[in-house]
């Protein structure tokens, strides 16, 4: 049946709405990134798109993100998330304290972290290495607010208590039970609390430039201060970027077919 | 023990705080027998139930299957198959792949070919073979507990432990599925546990039922011996209806409306006491010299219940063939007369 017309006019005024306040700086972006910024230039120009792959340190920087992102998913799979399984499953006691100590990232500014935590870091660049699984750490504690969160609300929808008993009734072990039956049973939570945590690790720049991290964010806020418009470009490349990958996200189906992790 | 005792539950205790839930408890359960455990809520029978399946920790007691002593083994590796109150069907895997899933595993490992067999067999058996491919959201409530019926019968497990597994189910439903246990549990011979809080299905169904009070067990017996024969009050009055009637109590036997019943051991022998009367002991007919009047009238269909208030103001009630009680409505002045059955007397006050 369809609706009346009151109702679909002040439907669609909403997402025009929200749709211009979303698009509109997008827009501005790409307008502001196709303006003449050399003295050869006139009109309309794609140069600032163009002279992206040969900014210094830019391609290097999207792989140390990229990296940086895909230890901490995996901290988030193989650890975040069996601990989170275990709290909720065995210790319901610490389940408050466990939230609480989850939630302190997100009560402390970032910048009390990083100074709290540089001279650590300092020694570890100097003495360890520098590479991104440094920077992953203190990443894994900074997402955690949000991807506790979210595994929190998957793990309190599911009687998973009772689907542990089944599992081992079966025969599994704990280890089957919590990467073969709870989270592929959660899995939504779990692409949810990644996705988050992964934005956040696209678009941190406090701690990675304070640590002298040259990650993609620190690079463009670099090639910001001395090319407005590849600045700008960059950044809406990045934009899109994302967009594709969030299309990407894997099919239902698939996402239970990964996460089934076969342990015996 | 007899020699036939398969399963063995030996002076089970667990205490929470002070809530006594299992409180040496004993029982044991024959190969292919079903035994149901009945009681109100708390009396601990769910906890029985998973201390066998391994799922709850003793603070004493022992657990024996097929001779060996599992106490401290763990619940992966004891053997148990078990079907939950609630649905605990693995979303993310098909029914079959539900079923399949024990078989996967170190402890029942099945090669593939033999894998596929026998969950074609068991879904075949609970009727849903053509179910196979469905996920858990796409069956019914009914449907995901033959499911996960199937899945506990994969593993050919030692004992299978269900816990009221017909609980969430709608009327019609449940009467058909508990029947359909019988018959596959006949079917395969597995010893079972069956905990129930629903006496119809636990009568209708188990080889011996066990009524269970504060963590012990009052009796156990075949269903027909603890509806007519209780041992304690607490049977008698816990396991169908009871018109409690208060008499006269010498030698064994009790007088109350006007007769003398004999009384079961473990009666009151002497005194005043109090008579827990079936409904369908008593015999109601239309009378002008009567004893009570119908207060209330309800056709059960092939039963009719009459609430009948005496004129002593005893209020009791009667079940009786409709064919019976035809004609007798509320208003109705009646006779009622106790049938020679022997009742429980429990103490007055």
């Amino acid at each position: 049946m369809k609706k009346p017309w009151g109702v679909r006019i002040w439907r669609w005024s909403i997402i025009s709405v929200v749709g211009a306040y979303l698009m509109v700086p997008l827009y501005a972006m790409f307008d502001f990134s196709t303006k003449p910024f050399g003295f050869q230039d006139k009109g309309r120009t794609f140069r600032a798109w163009q002279i992206i792959p040969s900014q210094p340190d830019l391609m290097i920087a999207i792989g140390k993100s990229l990296v940086t992102a895909g230890i901490v998913m995996s901290l988030i799979l193989f650890l975040i998330v069996p601990t989170a399984i275990w709290v909720h499953l065995k210790l319901p006691l610490l389940r408050r304290p466990f939230e609480l100590l989850c939630l302190l990232p997100l009560a402390i500014p970032a910048i009390v972290i990083v100074v709290g935590i540089a001279p650590l870091y300092r020694w570890i660049s100097i003495h360890l290495t520098e590479s991104p699984i440094t920077l992953s750490a203190v990443y894994s504690m900074l997402i955690l607010p949000y991807t506790y969160r979210s595994l929190s609300a998957a793990l309190d929808a599911v009687d998973i208590h009772t689907l542990a008993e089944a599992a081992r009734t079966l025969g599994a072990d704990t280890s089957r039970v919590i990467f073969g039956i709870i989270m592929p049973t959660i899995k939504t939570g779990i692409v949810n609390g990644s996705f988050i945590a992964i934005a956040l690790v696209m678009g941190e720049f406090t701690i990675s430039n304070i640590l002298n991290y040259k990650t993609f964010q620190v690079v463009i806020a670099q090639i910001g201060r001395t090319n407005g418009n590849v600045a700008v470009a960059v950044s809406l490349a990045s934009i899109l970027f994302v967009l594709v990958l969030l299309l990407a996200i894997p099919t239902k189906k698939r996402q239970g077919k990964v996460l089934d992790v076969d342990l015996v | 023990m007899s020699s036939s005792t398969y399963v063995q539950l030996v002076d089970l205790a667990k205490y929470f705080g002070k809530v006594r839930a299992l409180d040496g408890l004993t029982l044991d359960i024959a190969q292919g027998e079903l035994v149901a455990l009945l009681g109100p809520s708390g009396c601990g029978k769910t906890t029985a139930l998973r201390a066998l399946a391994g799922l709850q920790e003793l603070d004493r007691g022992q657990l024996i299957v097929d001779g060996k002593d599992v106490t401290f083994q763990s619940a992966n590796k004891r053997g148990m198959g078990m079907v939950f109150q609630a649905y605990s069907l693995f979303p993310h895997m098909t029914a079959r792949e539900n079923v399949e899933y024990g078989l996967k595993l170190k402890a029942h490992k099945t090669a593939g070919d033999k894998r596929k067999a026998r969950s074609a067999e068991l879904l075949d058996l609970v009727g849903l073979s053509t179910h196979a491919n469905h996920y858990p959201h796409q069956l019914s409530g009914g449907q995901q507990q033959r499911v996960a019926l199937a899945r506990a019968l994969a593993i050919s497990p030692k004992v299978l432990l269900l816990d009221e597994p017909l609980s969430a189910l709608d009327a019609k439903v449940r009467t058909q599925l508990r029947e359909e246990i019988r018959r596959i549990q006949l079917e395969l011979g597995t010893t079972t546990l069956f905990v129930t809080h629903d006496q119809e299905e636990a009568l209708s169904i188990a080889d011996r039922v066990g009524v269970m009070r504060n963590g012990q067990l009052e009796q156990i017996a075949a269903p027909s011996e603890l509806y007519d024969r209780p041992k304690t009050s607490f049977v008698a009055e816990f396991v169908g209806l009871t018109n409690p009637i208060s008499g006269k109590v010498s030698g064994g036997s009790i007088e109350i409306l006007g007769g003398v019943v004999k009384t079961l051991p473990g009666s009151v022998t002497s005194g005043t006491g109090i008579a827990l009367v079936r409904p369908e002991s008593l015999d109601v007919v239309a009378s002008n010299s009567s004893n009570g009047k119908v207060a209330a009238a309800s056709f059960l269909g092939a039963s009719c219940r009459l609430n009948i208030t005496m004129n002593d103001g005893t209020k009791v009630t009667a079940q009786l063939p409709s064919l019976d009680a035809a004609g007798i409505g509320a208003g109705a002045s009646v006779t009622v007369s106790l049938l020679d059955m022997p009742v429980f007397v429990k103490a007055a006050g």
